[in-house]
């Protein structure tokens, strides 16, 4: 079958009426969640994660889907509404937003992000579903050492090519590989640095691991803060329509944005957000406005925020046709996938083609029902950022508990007689380290992704050595590895190079930190 | 901004202690990853290489942070209150050694009440009420409605 007969066939499936309502409670929740202040894509992808163990594959997958959409809709109000400066993917829409926001255009704002993110979302989940087929013809052919080459490179961009510091970039992956190791070796059933303890036989969870790191880290840092200054909501003044000249001035700026951000998301390469920061660069080149920069343009908001949704759709493209996810959101997203035994990669799109492609035209359904939603209900979601701290986060910590006992609740610790959760026990852990780790300026996004691509890319490795008989010549045997590796270094040594030349700033702009 | 060379800031103690901490992490997997017993026939490269290149790493790491450390280099921190926070860990730990025997809304309530107080809301036994309430309403849609295995105490087993 071609794409188009695959893809008449994934709405096939995506529309029947019950598929509808998981992608309806995926968006729903997915918005509501994406919304409260502090809480990312990836924290609500993985909070919600455990709304979805009971359901189908088909059906959890769909609901994640609109839950993933659901998220960045719902953070790109956030940053608009509320001035939320360190949720990385959201500073340039904070930068115009914000301030068309308090010029009391905040409705226009809202608008132009809801209706970029659909075009951009529309396109670059169309593109995904041309490109992706292509793509997996090729990475059928990829031998282990070119994944684990493809791997490397995720590695060196997602933590040493940005940010503001490679060493604690690549800190923080280390860290994440680590944890990855423990556990029993899938090869030889060897248990690795489990110390004894049964519970860690099975290896760490992505996602006890990521809610512990963005949701009790997050929780704890805020907390610790002095000042404990209450962010300043604006209220949505006027007429949330746009204007005809608000339009004129948008549409160009939606195309651009998803031109420049579909290609950054879709590259086997980290950080989502780049693009956004290039399309404020080229909106700020080529408006007609250029004394409005900085002063609330409405292109600001629309160009970035549409490459921001244009990069999210295409980094499912380096998730489902590779299995290489590049951001926290995708490597839960991978977890999630992980938990019905799906490996996302060449072999999901043959084996499980209804799947992926139920999946691909429910995040078209879910983009859809995003616009005709979010428009009508900003009011409510307003009132949702308006929850008072300490209302927020003793909820965030009530979920977060709650999805890590109801992804692994057996009491298997014992404490002078007290039965508790091995698993809740290490949620704290993890969330004192990621209090230490943001408290040190160290990223979070490597840690997650070294847990899970550390045990896939030794997986690669020992079965490319084991082809060669040991001869490591194997991992540079191919044009592809070679050129992968080339690529690897170049994104460490070319900001080495701006940085020792003092022009660090611009990476550590691009800081890929929140999902 | 980070400025590595700057000769105005002082060597970072704290930075010093995460060095150490990555340093001692790479020796307890060196250690772990060479008691390990290894079956005879070997592949030539078994499930020790990558836990020794990721302490080799670590340690690397280690030295790293230790240099950039006594340089000063890592970005300010503005002091911080530490009360908080340890009413949030409290709390944390008050709910996992209390979730097996009270059941979820009563040891989330302990949660809610400890997260109020370290926001600075009160008084902590409505906030307590609070939060067990809402615990059990969400005991409720989770437990009953998706069928999530949450431990049940007194509370929730008055439902049948």
């Amino acid at each position: 079958m071609d794409t188009f007969g695959l893809l008449a066939a994934g709405f096939a499936a995506a529309l029947q009426w019950q598929n509808l309502i998981y992608a309806f409670i995926g968006v729903t929740l997915g918005t509501a969640v994406g919304v409260l202040p502090g809480i990312g894509p990836a924290l609500t992808v993985a909070l919600l994660l455990p709304v979805t163990y009971r359901l189908d594959p088909a059906g959890s997958l769909i609901m994640f889907a609109g839950i993933y959409y659901g998220g960045m809709y719902g953070g790109s109000t956030t940053s608009i509404l509320l001035n939320t400066p360190g949720e990385s993917a959201s500073i340039v829409t904070a930068l115009e937003g914000n301030k068309m926001a308090r010029k009391g255009r905040g409705g226009p704002a809202l608008a132009t992000a809801a209706i970029g993110s659909f075009v951009a979302g529309l396109i670059a989940t169309l593109a995904m579903a041309f490109v992706a087929p292509w793509l997996v013809r090729i990475a059928i052919s990829f031998g282990p050492a070119d994944y684990f080459a493809l791997m490397v490179l995720a590695f060196v961009t997602v933590s040493a090519a940005f940010g503001d510091s490679a060493l604690r970039g690549v800190t923080a992956l280390f860290i994440g590989l680590g944890l990855g190791v423990i556990g029993i070796d899938l090869q030889t059933g060897q248990a690795r640095l489990a110390f004894g303890i049964p519970d860690l036989l099975d290896g760490i969870e992505v996602t006890t691991l990521a809610v512990a790191l963005f949701a009790i880290g997050e929780t704890l840092v805020v907390a610790a803060a002095r000042g404990g200054l209450d962010d300043d909501i604006v209220a949505v003044k006027g007429s949330i329509w746009m204007t005809m000249e608000d339009w004129k001035r948008s549409w160009p700026a939606w195309l651009r944005g998803t031109l420049i951000g579909f290609p950054i998301g879709a590259m086997p390469a980290g950080g989502a957000e780049i693009g956004t920061f290039f399309s404020y660069a080229a909106e700020r080149r080529l408006t007609k406005h250029p004394e409005e920069f900085g002063h609330g343009a409405i292109e600001g908001v629309a160009g970035p925020e549409a490459a921001n949704n244009a990069s999210a759709a295409g980094t499912l493209m380096p998730l489902l046709t590779l299995g290489l996810p590049t951001t926290a959101t995708a490597a839960i997203m991978l977890a999630g996938f992980q938990q019905f035994g799906l490996q996302p990669g060449p072999l999901l799109f043959t084996n499980n083609a209804q799947l992926v492609w139920a999946l691909i035209a429910s995040l078209l359904v879910a983009n859809f029902m995003l616009l005709v939603l979010n428009l009508p209900l900003i009011g409510v979601w307003v009132r949702l950022l308006t929850v008072p701290k300490p209302w927020l986060y003793a909820g965030i910590l009530l979920f977060a508990t709650l999805g890590t006992l109801g992804a692994n609740g057996a009491m298997s610790g014992n404490l002078f007689g007290l039965r508790f959760s091995f698993e809740l026990m290490m949620l704290l852990g993890f969330g004192i380290l990621g209090y230490v780790l943001r408290r040190f300026g160290y990223p979070i996004a490597p840690v997650v992704i070294g847990l899970i691509l550390g045990p896939l890319s030794e997986q690669q490795l020992r079965r490319a050595l084991a082809i060669s008989q040991g001869d490591p010549m194997v991992l540079v045997h191919s044009p592809l590895a070679i050129s992968l590796y080339v690529i690897a270094a170049a994104a460490v040594l070319v900001p080495l190079w701006f940085r020792l030349r003092g022009k660090g700033q611009v990476f550590s702009q691009l800081a890929a930190d929140e999902d | 901004m980070t400025t590595g060379s700057n000769p105005q800031r002082r060597p970072d103690g704290a930075a010093f202690v995460i060095a150490l901490i990555l340093a001692g992490i790479a020796v307890v997997i060196f250690w772990q990853t060479s008691i390990m017993r290894l079956p005879a026939h070997q592949a030539r490269v078994g499930p020790q290489v990558f836990p020794y290149a990721i302490a080799g790493g670590l340690l690397l790491l280690a030295i790293g942070t230790a240099v950039s450390a006594w340089r000063g280099s890592f970005p300010a921190r503005p002091r911080e209150n530490y009360g908080p926070a340890l009413w949030i860990v409290g709390g944390l730990l008050g709910q996992i050694l209390l979730v097996s025997s009270l059941g979820f809304s009563l040891a989330s309530g302990v949660l809610v009440a400890c997260t109020a107080k370290a926001f600075g809301r009160g008084p902590m036994w409505f906030t307590f009420l609070c939060g067990a309430v809402f615990a059990f309403i969400v005991w409720f849609i989770f437990a009953r409605g998706l069928q999530l295995s949450l431990p049940a105490g007194p509370l929730e087993r008055l439902i049948p």
